[in-house]
């Protein structure tokens, strides 16, 4: 990364991190004054280095103030933070601030400041200089996906929703903190962007290993995004925190699978990608193959279905063997051409959805520069989903499994501790 | 002796009345402004002490010009200290009105990501609240501006700087041969002085308030 050649001269290399925190939440607690329950209640959570873990839950039920309290926009009433091991609880909030990245609703674009500016806001605080400033700037505009040229030197009010987003990751990753907040940062753009930006997020996410929190009340969101989930009810209880697999398969309570909603097989589609499915071979012939040779292949073997690609290797079009005989020696205009493809990188869901809207029921896989790579058919779909399920409901079994030893020793180690508790308390 | 020939004859006299009574206005609309703003900042947080401020400031709105200066002729003395203090008393509700709308204006959302990206109390005020305050303080700096031009007339009363002595010489001295023209050369001026100062914050609106929050 670029930024690695510049920190040796930075003025403060050591705020300079490149791969996630671990943050402990130790029996956090706020209790507003007036109200009886607390409106976060006893968290204890422990977040790994570069995972990205979501709260989901209700509204109100606490997780946007759980988050806050981690840059301590709000101030727990009680409990601890750790951040990489150390104690924030009582550390000055505003430094503590530029060092956690912090993505909002709305995206938090300050309007009189163009896009620039905007970014380098962090940095500038830090005490960066100018070059370096700007070269992060710019860095960060390519990260986010948006040509720095462009977008440089606008005002918010000139990008549309899903750029200002954009823009606000871009600011709140500009100083390369260890940790990334997201306080529902997608929830007010539309469904076809939101689906963008996660991707992006996705692969932002592959590349800087950060540790990211983020909430949403959207479960399908939290799936596609969270390595794991941490699903909340009212005061902030944690219901289930696992892995989306997991919550799919096996949710702990009917508040979390009421929660999963229906459809958890479906859902669990969105979990696998294409790659990782049995992807099979169709007979393919090219557009620069002599007509003969096409009637040959079908004479030859059984095959009824044969997929035609294109100069550049791109599925074309499906030609069967009736359409060969009403074709009259030019392939113009038979066949059913490929509407849509999916690469390897597809979600099964997308998949299944591809094959589903195709008359033949299967879908032509594509490698990077859309050329041929596979087919997969709804066979191949359902018995990949049988298998997962199959395999995931081990997994969860085996799960419990090790919880429930682990209660059962706990348990009695609480026990032997209490019963020495007492006889110490009956000796005295 | 005509209007105009009254103007080419007194012009020297007139530039300068007219140029005390800008120059006044001016560096009071600047003492108002800058405490008006601070009483806004100091203020806007809490609904009680903004309430408090405009009401006081409203307060004294509600004194007569005269009365006020008059007030003042026994504190701090004739000319230009009662002057100052009356114009900039004045000056200061439709500022402190203003900053204190304009800051309370600014989207909760945005004073949240400041403070979540790690700005202080203080570069979150003077980096994100009052530059997006900014138009609505320089409306409220406008409207002052009108009604000192307007006031400062009055200051002549105790023998402060201005045009308001052209009125007071006119009215002073009704049915002589120039009464008129002295009292429409105060009047007309101070309007002409008005428009090329309103004339001068469209210009400065258009030089400091950023282009991203431009109507």
């Amino acid at each position: 990364m670029p930024e690695t050649s510049a920190s040796p001269a930075s003025p403060e290399p050591g705020e300079v991190l490149h791969t996630g925190a671990t943050i402990e939440l130790e029996n956090l607690t706020k209790r507003y004054p007036g109200s009886p329950q607390p409106s976060v209640d006893c968290v204890n959570m422990e977040i790994r280095a570069g995972e990205t873990v979501i709260f989901v839950g209700p509204s109100g039920c606490g997780k946007s103030t759980t988050l806050k309290m981690i840059n301590r926009l709000i101030e727990p009433t009680s409990g601890r933070i750790r951040i990489n091991g150390e104690d924030v609880t009582h550390m000055d909030p505003v430094r503590l601030r530029r060092k956690i990245g912090y993505a909002i609703q709305s995206s938090g674009l300050f309007p009189h400041m163009t896009v620039a500016q905007n970014i380098a806001q962090v940095p500038r605080m830090l005490g960066w200089n100018k070059a370096r400033i700007r070269d992060r700037v710019e860095e960060m505009l390519d990260l986010v996906g948006l040509d720095p040229g462009e977008f440089h030197g606008r005002y918010p009010r000139r990008l549309s929703g899903g750029q200002q987003q954009r823009v606000g990751v871009a600011r709140a990753l500009a100083a390369d903190p260890p940790v990334l907040l997201m306080d529902e940062p997608f929830g007010a753009v539309d469904p076809i962007t939101r689906d963008h930006l996660q991707d992006e997020l996705i692969r932002l996410q592959h590349e800087l290993h950060k540790t990211i929190v983020f909430v949403t009340h959207d479960f399908d969101e939290a799936i596609k995004l969270g390595d794991r989930i941490a699903v909340l009810r009212e005061r902030s209880h944690i219901a289930q925190f696992d892995t989306p697999e997991a919550i799919l398969t096996n949710p702990a309570d009917d508040f979390v699978s009421g929660f999963v909603g229906a459809g958890a097989a479906l859902k669990r589609l969105n979990l696998t990608r294409v790659g990782e499915v049995e992807i099979t071979d169709v007979p393919t012939v090219t557009v620069d193959d002599p007509l003969q040779n096409i009637f040959n292949r079908f004479r030859g073997s059984g095959i009824n279905e044969i997929l035609l690609l294109d100069r550049r290797g791109r599925p074309y079009k499906w030609l069967r063997r009736g359409d060969l005989m009403r074709a009259r020696g030019s392939l113009a205009r038979a066949g059913t051409p490929v509407v849509d493809t999916v690469t390897r990188d597809a979600t099964l869901h997308d998949a299944l959805e591809a094959v589903l809207t195709d008359a033949g029921g299967r879908v032509a896989v594509t490698g990077r520069r859309g050329q041929y790579e596979g087919v997969v058919d709804m066979e191949t779909l359902m018995n990949s989903v049988h298998e997962l399920l199959e395999a995931d409901r081990l997994d969860a079994l085996a799960h419990q499994h090790d919880l429930e030893e682990a209660r059962t020793q706990q348990t009695h180690t609480e026990q032997e501790g209490s019963a020495g508790g007492d006889s110490g308390e009956a000796r005295a | 002796m005509d209007f105009w020939e009254y103007l080419g004859n007194r012009h020297e006299q007139l530039l300068m009345d007219a140029w005390q009574h800008a120059s006044a206005v001016f560096q009071c609309m600047v003492l108002a402004t800058v405490i008006g703003v601070l009483i806004g900042v100091a203020t806007y947080h809490s609904g009680w002490a903004s309430g408090l401020a405009t009401t006081g400031t409203s307060v004294i709105l509600t004194i007569p010009s005269l009365a006020l200066i008059g007030l003042l002729v026994p504190m701090v003395g004739l000319g230009v200290p009662p002057t100052v203090v009356a114009l900039t008393l004045y000056g200061l509700l439709p500022i402190v009105r203003n900053c204190v709308v304009g800051l309370r204006g600014v989207d909760p959302s945005l004073v949240d990501a400041a403070k979540g990206i790690g700005m202080s109390r203080l570069a979150r005020l003077v980096r994100v609240e009052l530059p997006l305050a900014w138009p609505p303080i320089l409306t409220g700096i406008r409207v002052s501006t009108q009604m000192l031009m307007g006031i400062a007339a009055i200051a002549a009363y105790a023998s402060g700087p201005g045009l308001g002595n052209e009125i007071f010489r006119g009215l002073g001295s009704l049915g002589s041969s120039n009464a008129l023209n002295q009292v429409l050369a105060g009047t007309l001026g101070i309007i002409v002085l008005a428009l090329l100062f309103d004339a001068a914050y469209v210009l400065v609106g258009r030089l400091t308030i950023p282009r991203g929050i431009r109507a």
